[in-house]
């Protein structure tokens, strides 16, 4: 006879000293995890909730401009390196990790309306309603250095180097190169120049009127794309002398920005309240309508990723966009935010910044409800796992009406609802054509959202 | 000849069977290859995670259930306690001890589901908490008051008891900290862990949830079949099991007010039942002398044994071990649940004279069952009955204090709402499909709701079809004319009908190559009218009627 029974030394099982971990002994077996999935479930509730409890993506303002903000621009080769212009002519290069401005760049006499800087970073180009373009070294020096002044003095650098367009009038918009030392700018039309010039390059335009926007493809870096006040969305190639193609909406796009991953399609900011994704290979129909705002799109970035981009709208607002989402993600706002000329997605992808009317540039979270700072392997996994949940569960009514929630103003939830009623009212008034019209009225009447503001292509 | 290769991946496959949940989705059938890569993905994930799973169970847990190996003419039902006791190690046999206290019994039992600590409850009214991993007395109290069940809640911080009028929660100091005034008379108790439902049920046969977290009564449902004395919830999906003085089994949830099940399970009342951790069988034990053994998912008897006097407390253990108590005498019977019948028990132990069984309960994670009895607290030896090795996440025989505040409050996070009780523990963000009935119903619906416009409809034309001036002068006359024959008219239709003839030729002439047989044919008989002798021969079935028009 031989006989066996379970025997547990408290000791095998126990820690010895309270400096050692504690022992942590698993069995897998699902019959000890009973109401299992109702379990998952309450925690992916629990998720989602603290989600949006700890939604607190305001990170801080960047004070100092004395007017409002009208550009922006990140530096492809530094993190920290965020510069602003303002509608007094001010530029600012501000140092994201201490919220500090570093330089104030002096040299503009109307807003400064264009900021990009090059490839690799060295330089800086503006351009403003003075027509002139400048072009700025950046600062090399280290932190400790620009505050040798004490740090209460900014200290101040005027202008290097200045060209004047030559087709005169106010500049709208500039975009360097990504992997030379050109660079296009907008105005009266599309001008290509090189860093050592005071001429442009190359001149391209398509008619009288002025470009609001233009913006180097990041991936084919000869191919950029241009919005005009004539409505219109066009593309050019460096090395042709004419613009290959345009494409005419019915409203007026303001910004543009391409998928950096994917760098055929580019999304532009229209002044209709929406934004369209289209694909550059095919432009009579695009690829997604993103919709939420209630007033015109003012300008529009995506992440690095590709997977998200952030849109700032007259509306005082900021939303951020999945890339082939037709609502926003989230909404970001502020009592006193005005505004919003224009946001940037940090070269990391985890922030946002957005300049607005009332003089500030302000620096939010992408994500909401993450956790800044270095996650322990722990908290890591709890998060990975808290997202798999909600990923599993996010159909599901309860959780989705809570995910889904995005609390806005007053005037923005009036707004919204009157723009529904609108838009329910067309969709009747339509039906109502179809109905008592002729037999091919739905043809006619029922054209595809995605074409709908599409007026014209032209080669 | 199998490789060893195979067979390890044979072996490796069927134990990740268990840790399957759910099927494999078939990706065959679905159109959009979005959606199939995902569910492919998916599909992948999960078939992983339970390889994982089973190479885990088969290399990395520590330790292997008890059991008794017997050889030759031995057999396990012989075995005596203190036979059992010299047999194993010092360790296991400082489990098996004796509390004699035979003025305050019998005794009610019951654990914490971590197997830390033992309760028990004299129906004299004397209360004790034992901490039983190191034989230590936590609190005792003297209620001086009928205890008639005693029941932890979510850990061993706090306890509930039923007592003469009313059920009462005291804490680990053995102070009272709520009288629960809507639970009178209450007979069993029983807690929901993972809801935090304090459940009762008494001489009134009313069932009431009571939540322990912010104390309302969730649901109270009466049960109309009389006092009841056997309650037990099925621990995989907390339904609560009832048994009744009529034999009848009834199964409830919080949220329907009539039972979900209504099963017969003996010929006389049912003296106790229990659920097995699978939520699989439940074993009844009832006044006619019978221990049944039922499958719960199908609500049908598996097998039923007969003791000589009617059992009065039923048990399974976490590895399925049925206990069964009657009289003196505590028996335990291994896979007697489902399976073959099985022909005799695992263990019996015979109590002292006078000492009458009246409850017990298998230790979570130990090979021990505590008995309660007239003669005060016995606890024995049961090697294979519990599950040797235990989850630190779920539940932790030597858990410290921070890890029981921890795991409190991960319990409260995960508390669930009682709406969620369900038979179908799967049941949850799940979409379920169309019940046939209300296809069938919307159907009708549909089809009624067609034939309504159809009728609709033919009212409305047949309102048009009305004889309302249908017998106007001039209508009349203009009906009459329809039917006139007059020269005019003859003319004109002749003329018509030729110069269709001539159309109908000339085509029959152009079309020739490719055979325009039917055309033609009606072109013939004024061609033979002109011409007979130039007309075919009639062929051999053409009818009577047409014949003239042939030679």
């Amino acid at each position: 006879m031989k006989i066996k029974a379970i025997s547990r030394v408290e000791e095998d099982y126990t820690r010895e000293c309270k400096a050692d971990l504690l022992k942590v002994h698993r069995n897998l077996d699902p019959a000890l995890r009973p109401l299992h999935r109702a379990k998952e479930y309450k925690r992916a509730l629990n998720a989602v909730k603290l989600d949006k409890t700890f939604a607190k993506p305001f990170l801080g303002a960047l004070e100092g401009h004395n007017d409002g903000i009208t550009s922006l621009a990140k530096s492809p080769t530094h993190l920290s390196v965020v510069l602003s212009g303002a509608a007094d002519g001010e530029i600012r290069l501000w140092d994201m990790t201490s919220r500090r401005s570093l330089r104030i760049l002096y040299g503009h006499a109307g807003a400064v309306r264009g900021l990009s800087v090059t490839y690799d970073g060295r330089r800086c180009i503006s351009c403003g309603d003075d027509g002139t373009i400048r072009l700025w070294p950046m600062p090399r020096a280290a932190l400790s250095e620009m505050f040798s002044s004490g740090g209460s003095v900014i200290p101040r650098q005027h202008a290097k180097l200045v060209c004047d367009t030559k087709t005169g009038g106010a500049l709208r918009d500039v975009d360097c190169h990504w992997g030379k030392e050109t660079f296009a700018t907008a105005g009266a039309a599309v001008e290509i120049w090189s860093e050592g010039r005071t001429e442009p390059a190359a001149q391209f335009s398509w008619g009288v009127d002025t470009v609001l926007s233009v913006r180097f493809n990041p991936v084919e870096p000869d191919v950029f794309a241009s919005c005009g006040s004539d409505r219109s969305i066009a593309l050019y190639d460096v090395r042709t002398q004419t613009p290959i193609r345009k494409l005419v909406m019915q409203t007026k796009s303001t910004k543009l920005s391409w998928n950096p991953m994917e760098a055929f399609n580019f999304t532009v900011a229209n002044e209709d309240t929406n934004l369209y994704s289209f694909d550059m290979r095919k432009l009579t129909v695009a690829t997604c309508i993103h919709k939420d705002f209630v007033s015109a799109v003012l300008d529009v970035d995506y992440s690095p990723t590709g997977r998200e981009f952030v849109a700032g709208s007259y509306d005082r607002t900021v939303r951020i966009f999945d890339y082939n989402g037709g609502h926003s993600r989230d909404v970001y706002h502020l009592k006193r935010m005005q505004r919003v000329f224009c946001t940037r997605f940090s070269m990391d992808g985890t922030y946002v910044i957005s300049g607005s009317d009332d003089m500030n540039v302000r620096v939010w979270k992408a994500k909401a409800g993450s956790q800044l700072g270095t996650l322990l392997p722990r908290e890591k996994r709890a998060k990975q796992y808290r997202n798999a949940l909600q990923e599993r569960f996010k159909h599901m009514p309860e959780i989705k009406k809570i995910a889904r929630h995005q609390h806005v103003p007053k005037a923005i939830h009036q707004a919204q609802k009157m723009r529904r009623t609108m838009e329910g009212a067309v969709r009747k008034k339509k039906a109502n054509r179809v109905e008592h019209g002729a037999a091919n009225a739905a043809v006619e009447e029922y054209m595809p959202a995605r074409k709908e503001r599409i007026v014209a292509e032209v080669e | 000849m199998v490789s060893r290769e195979k067979k390890l991946k044979r072996e490796l496959n069927k134990r990740a069977k268990k840790f399957m949940k759910g099927d494999t989705v078939n990706t065959k059938n679905i159109k959009d290859k979005k959606t199939k890569a995902h569910v492919r993905y998916a599909n992948v994930l999960a078939d992983n995670a339970a390889t994982d799973a089973a190479l885990h169970e088969k290399w990395l847990l520590p330790s292997t259930p008890g059991a008794i190996e017997v050889e030759g003419d031995e057999r396990t039902w012989r075995i005596k306690q203190d036979e059992i006791m010299k047999a194993v190690d010092i360790n296991a046999a400082r489990k098996a001890f004796d509390l004699s206290l035979p003025t305050l019994g019998p005794y009610s039992v019951d654990f914490t589901p971590n197997g830390r600590d033992l309760l028990i409850g004299g129906r004299k009214g004397h209360v004790a908490m034992i901490r039983w991993s190191d034989y230590k007395l936590v609190t005792e109290v003297q209620l001086k008051e009928t205890v008639r069940d005693v029941k932890f809640l979510h850990n061993g911080q706090f306890f509930a008891c039923a007592q003469r009028k009313y059920a009462y929660i005291y804490d680990n100091r053995g102070l009272e900290v709520h009288c629960l005034k809507d639970h009178t008379e209450v007979n069993r108790l029983e807690f929901l862990n993972h809801h935090f439902l304090l459940c009762t049920v008494g001489d009134q046969g009313v069932l009431r949830y009571q939540d322990t977290t912010h104390g309302k009564i969730i649901a109270q449902h009466r049960t109309k079949l009389g006092p009841c004395d056997a309650m037990r919830q099925n621990p995989t999906n907390a339904i609560i099991h009832l048994g009744h003085s009529n034999g009848t089994v009834t199964l409830w949830s919080p949220n329907m007010g009539h039972s979900l099940v209504k099963m017969l399970c003996h010929r006389g009342p049912v003296r106790s039942l229990a659920v097995d951790m699978t939520g699989r069988y439940m074993a009844t034990c009832g006044a006619d002398s019978q221990v049944k053994t039922w499958d719960v998912r199908m609500y049908k008897e598996v097998h039923s044994y007969y003791s000589a006097v009617p059992a009065v407390h039923v048990d399974i253990s976490q590895r399925g071990m049925l206990g069964v108590g009657y009289g003196g005498r505590v028996q335990i019977w291994d896979q007697a649940l489902s399976g073959p019948k099985a022909q005799a028990p695992y263990l019996n132990h015979q109590f002292r004279r006078g000492e009458i069984v009246r409850d017990f309960a298998f230790c979570p994670y130990d090979d021990a069952i505590g008995v309660g009895h007239s003669g005060g607290f016995s606890n024995l030896i049961v090697p294979g009955a519990g599950e040797p090795n235990y989850d630190s996440m779920i539940a932790n025989p030597f858990e410290t204090r921070n890890q029981r505040r921890e795991q409190e409050v991960a319990q409260l996070m995960d508390k669930l709402p009682p709406e969620m009780i369900q038979l179908d523990p799967d049941g949850i963000g799940v979409v379920r499909a169309v019940p046939k009935e209300v296809q069938k119903e919307r159907r009708e619906k549909a089809l009624e709701a067609e034939m309504a416009a159809r009728r609709d409809k033919r009212e409305a034309n047949l309102e048009k079809t009305r004889m309302k001036g249908k017998n106007k002068t001039s209508k009349r006359y203009r009906k009459k004319q329809a039917n006139v024959v007059d020269d005019k008219k003859l003319r004109a239709r002749m003329l018509a009908e030729e110069t269709k003839q001539k159309a109908a030729k000339a085509r029959g002439e152009g079309g020739r190559a490719t055979g325009g047989g039917a055309e033609g044919g009606g072109a013939m008989p004024a061609q033979t009218a002109g011409a007979a002798s130039s007309a075919p021969v009639a062929p051999k079935d053409v009818s009577a009627a047409l014949r003239r028009f042939y030679k």
